[in-house]
């Protein structure tokens, strides 16, 4: 195992416990997809794994040794984080701006050299975005400011990347060009962990899946196991049906409409759209 | 259009790349400091022949060869090598240090501070060392007492703000800028105080001209006692300066990427403190030069503080050198750097922005 995590709690100070009593383990290439309602606390369990916040309670081990002991660096060679998308004041170019991603593996009065370069130039490509390297990070957009964000984390050669909610912010197709990519690095050997707001990105870049309530896990396991009717209305207080699409070749989440917006707009919508090819209602 | 208005338009429009490009960026940066050094040299209100200044500054070199290959004899006076060696050259390395170290520090902390618009005195250096030697004016003390009171009070200040931050555990940053705004605000009060019970018509004015600055009364000594922890804290922010970038895209992410942010942070305000409590106990209260010369250096070759640091190091030089120049030539009495910084650094930063160039916004 190379994460694990045994009975995490965590409290801002003088504050009330945000989550407490969090275990699981990450293993070699696998994909945990943490869904949860806002304000949860997703994004700090995510801060407490990259070292940025002390857990109140319980351990992380990472690679067998407890990282309150190890040095942020020494995390940061092996944890790579990718924060939610945020303003920059000062306008790095986009390759100056991944190369900062080699910072763990340089000594404290070194500069970037070749090698750096070209591994920078390297996770540029790799998620695509050539194109704009030379390009100042303030002008360009939210989905290509993640993309970098991640070719930053993968310059660090980390064994784990940790992302925030990297799908906020973007549109429909860049939100699934950066789930592809997540799939990509999860196929090439890394292990990942991140939050998300759809219940469906679980299916689609994901072999593990935890929902977040109450201040703990409420369900942790395989995606199509934990992402149910039952759990999504418990989480979301929210109706879907949950479904298989020979179409996509997996399963599929379909929110119901609320009554009134059902009784709203139902005589021109209902014959009118098929949303997905459904061939077993839920399971 | 005639041929011969043709081609010079067209020739203009042939070089206007050239002006904008490279050359002229790079002659901007590394050209100008030499020759305004020598420059400044050559200006003066005491009249020394060109040729006189060309020879003594070549003696002691030229003679340092054998005698029959070269040697130039003394035809000036003892007045001019006087002027010379005394009073300009020490006053025009004071300048080049002073200039060079606000702003490198304003650099290093408008990075560390993520904010485009700190000074070197955010965290008020300035006030304390304005107090340090109003105190020690008002005590009659001598000009070496009133400079290490300034420092040593311009340290205390920064201190107090550090101290005062830690009481305030979140926001490390905003906190660590407001507690300098505290800090700076009590400072200035206390200087006012120092300043209403001084004698009005010797202590008074004395306070007053040392608070707007001046290199006029620069001697080695002075230069030797600030030189040393000076250049050890400009190399030093040189030095970590790649990692400078790192903290001014955001502390979470500095310490995600290994960085001990906290220890980062102590060595830039140390260094900078150092070098602005140098800086203000040999020339006083110097503004705006550590807030408008970085934004140049952004403008000339961007906000990688990789390249910017040492491009703002010779700015900064350049810019105290011609500033002073215009303090010690202009009129038949010198004008104090502090007010010409402000009346040449204000509307040249509203230029900058103008130009929309600056970096960021």
């Amino acid at each position: 195992m190379i994460l694990e995590i045994c009975d995490a709690g965590f409290a801002y100070p003088g504050g009330t416990s945000v989550f407490s009593g969090i275990s699981f383990s990450l293993a070699d290439r696998e994909v945990l997809c943490i869904l949860g309602p806002n304000g949860i606390g997703k994004s700090t369990l995510i801060r407490c794994l990259a070292n940025l916040y002390r857990l109140c309670s319980g351990s992380i081990r990472l690679l067998g040794k407890d990282i309150s002991g190890l040095q942020q660096v020494e995390i940061a060679k092996k944890i790579g984080y990718v924060p939610q998308a945020h303003e920059i004041v000062f306008p790095f170019t986009v390759r100056d701006f991944v190369l900062m991603g080699r910072a763990p593996h340089l000594s404290a009065f070194s500069t970037p050299g070749t090698d750096d370069y070209r591994l920078a130039e390297e996770k540029i490509r790799l998620v695509g975005i050539t194109q704009i390297a030379d390009k100042p990070v303030n002008e360009i957009s939210g989905g290509e400011f993640q993309l970098a964000m991640i070719a930053r984390a993968l310059t660090q050669e980390p064994a784990i990347l940790l992302l925030d909610e990297p799908t906020s912010h973007l549109d429909f197709g860049n939100q699934i060009r950066v789930l592809d990519i997540i799939d990509q690095l999860a196929q090439r050997g890394l292990s990942v962990i991140m939050s998300s707001h759809f219940p469906d990105h679980a299916f689609l870049a994901s072999n593990r899946v935890a929902i977040m309530q109450y201040g703990s896990f409420m369900a942790y396991g395989p995606a199509e196991e934990v992402v149910t009717e039952e759990n999504l209305m418990l989480t979301y207080g929210v109706n879907v049906s949950i479904a298989y699409s020979h179409d996509v070749e997996r399963h599929v989440c379909v929110p119901h409409r609320s009554d009134h917006c059902r009784r709203r707009c139902a005589p021109h919508t209902q014959p009118a759209i098929h949303p997905v090819v459904i061939t077993s209602s839920g399971r | 259009m005639t041929p011969i208005a043709y081609h010079i338009s067209k020739t203009c429009l042939a070089i206007r790349p050239l002006l904008s490009g490279k050359i002229v960026r790079s002659t901007l940066i590394y050209g100008i400091l030499p020759v305004l050094f020598f420059l400044s040299l050559f200006l003066g209100r005491y009249e020394v022949p060109p040729s006189h200044v060309v020879q003594l500054l070549a003696a002691p070199l030229v003679n340092l060869l054998p005698a029959e290959i070269a040697h130039i004899d003394s035809s000036w006076t003892a007045a001019e090598q006087n002027v010379i060696y005394l009073i300009r050259l020490p006053r025009v390395i004071a300048a080049m240090l002073v200039g060079a170290g606000l702003a490198i520090a304003g650099a290093a902390y408008q990075g560390l501070f993520k904010n485009p618009l700190v000074s070197p005195d955010i965290l008020g250096v300035s006030s304390g060392a304005g107090l340090g030697a109003a105190l020690a004016i008002l005590l009659s003390a001598g000009s070496l007492i009133i400079q290490i009171s300034a420092f040593c009070f311009g340290i205390l200040a920064v201190t107090v703000t550090c101290l005062l931050s830690r009481f305030y555990r979140r926001t490390p940053t905003l906190i660590l800028v407001l507690s300098g705004i505290i800090v700076g605000a009590f400072f200035t009060a206390l200087i006012s105080l120092t300043k209403y019970l001084a004698d009005p018509y010797e202590k008074l004015p004395a306070i007053t001209f040392w608070m707007m600055g001046s290199l006029a009364s620069v001697r080695y000594s002075d230069i030797l006692l600030i030189a040393p922890p000076f250049l050890v804290a400009a190399a030093v922010l040189i030095l970590i300066r790649w990692r400078i970038n790192l903290l001014a895209v955001g502390d979470d992410e500095a310490r995600a990427l290994g960085i001990d942010t906290k220890r980062m942070s102590q060595i830039i305000i140390l260094c900078s403190t150092m070098i602005t409590a140098g800086a203000v106990c040999i020339a006083g209260i110097i503004g705006w030069v550590g807030l408008v010369v970085p934004h140049l250096g952004r403008m000339l070759v961007g906000p990688d503080y990789r390249k910017l640091m040492p491009v703002v190091f010779l700015l900064g030089a350049s810019y105290m050198l011609i500033i002073d120049n215009i303090a010690r030539n202009l009129t038949m009495a010198e004008i104090p750097l502090g007010i010409l910084t402000a009346i040449f650094g204000a509307p040249f930063f509203a230029y900058l922005l103008r130009k929309r160039s600056v970096g960021w916004a």
